[in-house]
C-alpha cells in the first residue's frame, strides 16, 4: 500500500469539483492521477504517485546521490592497501 | 523506466555491499519499518548478500497487516447490507475476518469493488445516488492525503450516501512501542520512504535523541535499501544516533506541507488498536467531528462484534520483529496465499507472503 511509483506527468486539468487532476505514464500505463498535492508540478515532470494521489515531485539533482555516494566508496576502495 | 532501472544495477549493489562489509566490525539488528522495504529486500535477496553480523528485523509496516479483526469483522457485516457498495484497496478483499474475508462476501452476491484510489469511491458514489457507498480507508500517513481528499471532496460535492471505514496508523507512535517493549532488539531504523514523503522526517529527531537510536529515512529500490544500510552501519559503528534521509530524491525535512494541511483538516489523532501489537496510544487517525457525516462506524449500526483470531498464527510477534515467518508452525502448510490465516501471509507487503512467494519456506 505504501509503495510510490514514479511516473511522468503528462497532461494537467483541474476536475468538476476544482481539484487538479492529471495524466501520468508508468512507463507506458497511462492512469488519471490527483495533482492537488504537487501544485507546483510541470508537465514533463516526474512524481511519485501512491493510490492514485501524487505526493511528491522527484527532485532530479538529488536522484543523482546515491551515485556521488558509490562514487566517493570507489575513491575509498583504491586508496585502501590490500590486505595480505 | 526512469528512477527505478539505474537504481537496481548489480554492478553498483556489489560495490555496496563491499562498502557494507568494510564497516561491520561487530552483530547489529537494523529494522525496517515498511512491508514494501521487506518485500524488496527478500525479493532481490539483499538480506543474504550483507555480512552474517547484521540482522535485518521486518517491521509493523504492512497496513492491511495492523488493521484490527473487528473492524475487518465490521466491514464484512457493512459490505453484506444489500444497499451499500463496499469499496477497497485490493489487498484488505483476502484479509481473514473471524470467519469470512470480503471477496467471499462478494461470492455470496454482496456488492464488494476493489478501486484504485479513494476518488474512485467518490465517483461511484456519484453515478449511485440511491446506494451508500462505502470506502475501507485503511494505511499508513501515506494513504492519509488521499482518504482527507476524498472526504473533503465528498463534503464540497454535497454527498449523502458517501462515507469511510477508517483504520489509519501513524508510524512514530509504532516506533516507540517497539523500542520501549523490554524485548526489544531493534538498534537502528531504516524509515519508510513515502511516510515521509508525506510527513517529513522531523518527527523522528526526538525520538533518535530518546532512545539513541539511528533513523535512516529509506527509499524502495535496491540501491536505495543498501544505501540505507550502509548510512545505518557508519551511524552505529561510530556510536552515532542521528537522523538521516537517504532517499532524498523524494523526501524533504517538512514533507509535503498542502497534504498535511488537508490531513489536519479532516483527521484528528486518536488512541487506535494494532492487530497482533494491541492499543499504542495515540497512533492513529479518526475523522474530525466537521467529518463525522461521512463516518460508516457511525452511519451503520452492525451490533457489537466478537473477534476470533486463529490461534495458529504468530503474527504480532511476526509484526514486531520478534519472530520470523519460518518460525511459524502453519507458514507454508496450513497458511499460504491462497488460504491465509492471518494478513501478513495476504498483503504484498506482509513479511510472511514476501518469504512464501521468493521461495523463504
Amino acid at each position: 500500500m505504501c509503495v510510490g511509483v514514479p511516473g511522468k506527468v503528462i497532461e494537467i486539468q483541474p476536475n468538476a469539483a476544482g481539484v487538479t487532476m492529471g495524466k501520468v505514464d508508468f512507463a507506458g500505463i497511462v492512469k488519471e492521477i490527483c495533482l492537488a498535492y504537487v501544485p507546483e508540478v510541470k508537465v514533463g515532470e516526474y512524481v511519485i504517485a501512491h493510490a492514485g494521489f501524487a505526493i511528491n515531485t522527484l527532485d532530479e539533482t538529488e536522484a543523482m546521490e546515491v551515485f556521488e555516494t558509490l562514487k566517493q566508496i570507489d575513491d575509498l576502495s583504491e586508496l585502501e592497501i590490500p590486505q595480505p | 523506466m526512469k528512477y527505478i532501472d539505474e537504481y537496481r544495477r548489480e554492478a553498483d549493489a556489489q560495490k555496496f555491499i563491499a562498502a557494507i562489509q568494510r564497516v561491520v566490525t561487530r552483530p547489529w539488528a537494523i529494522m525496517e519499518i515498511c512491508g514494501g522495504q521487506t518485500h524488496t529486500l527478500i525479493k532481490f535477496g539483499i538480506d543474504r548478500l550483507l555480512p552474517q553480523q547484521v540482522t535485518l528485523v521486518h517491521g509493523p509496516g504492512c497496513p492491511v497487516c495492523v488493521t484490527p479483526l473487528e473492524l475487518i469483522d465490521r466491514a464484512i457485516a457493512i459490505a453484506r447490507r444489500p444497499e451499500v457498495i463496499f469499496t477497497s484497496f485490493g489487498d484488505m478483499l483476502r484479509v481473514p475476518g473471524s470467519r469470512d474475508d470480503l471477496l467471499s462476501v462478494k461470492a455470496r452476491g454482496g456488492d464488494v469493488r476493489m478501486v484504485y484510489s479513494p476518488l474512485d469511491a467518490v465517483k461511484l458514489a456519484q453515478k449511485n445516488p440511491e446506494r451508500q457507498v462505502v470506502f475501507f480507508a485503511v494505511g499508513f500517513e501515506t494513504t492519509a492525503p488521499g482518504n482527507a481528499m476524498a472526504v473533503w471532496q465528498a463534503k464540497q460535492l454535497g454527498l449523502q450516501n458517501f462515507s469511510i471505514l477508517t483504520s489509519h496508523v501513524l508510524v512514530p507512535p509504532a516506533m516507540e512501542a517497539i523500542l520501549g517493549s523490554p524485548s526489544n532488539r531493534v538498534q537502528g531504523f531504516l524509515a519508510a520512504g513515502h511516510v515521509c514523503t508525506v510527513m517529513g522526517y522531523w518527527e523522528y529527531e526526538p525520538i533518535a535523541t530518546k532512545y539513541r537510536v539511528p533513523i535512516v529515512v529509506t527509499g524502495f529500490e535496491p540501491l536505495d535499501l543498501l544505501q540505507g544500510i550502509y548510512m545505518m552501519l557508519q551511524q552505529l559503528e561510530a556510536g552515532r544516533a542521528q537522523v538521516e534521509n537517504q532517499y532524498t530524491r523524494a523526501v524533504k525535512r517538512a514533507g509535503n506541507v498542502p497534504a498535511q494541511k488537508l490531513i489536519a483538516q479532516v483527521f484528528e489523532v486518536t488512541d487506535r488498536k494494532w492487530r497482533g501489537i494491541g492499543e499504542i496510544p495515540r497512533s492513529g487517525y479518526r475523522l474530525r467531528e466537521e467529518f463525522a457525516a461521512f463516518d460508516a462506524e457511525k452511519r451503520f449500526d452492525v451490533g457489537s462484534l466478537t473477534a476470533q483470531e486463529s490461534p495458529l498464527c504468530i503474527a504480532g510477534q511476526i509484526l514486531q520483529g520478534l519472530k520470523k515467518p519460518r518460525d511459524c508452525s502453519a507458514f507454508g502448510t496450513k497458511c499460504t496465499p491462497e488460504h491465509p490465516l492471518g494478513a501478513p501471509m495476504v498483503s504484498s507487503e506482509g513479511a510472511c507472503a514476501a518469504y512464501f512467494s521468493y521461495g523463504r519456506a
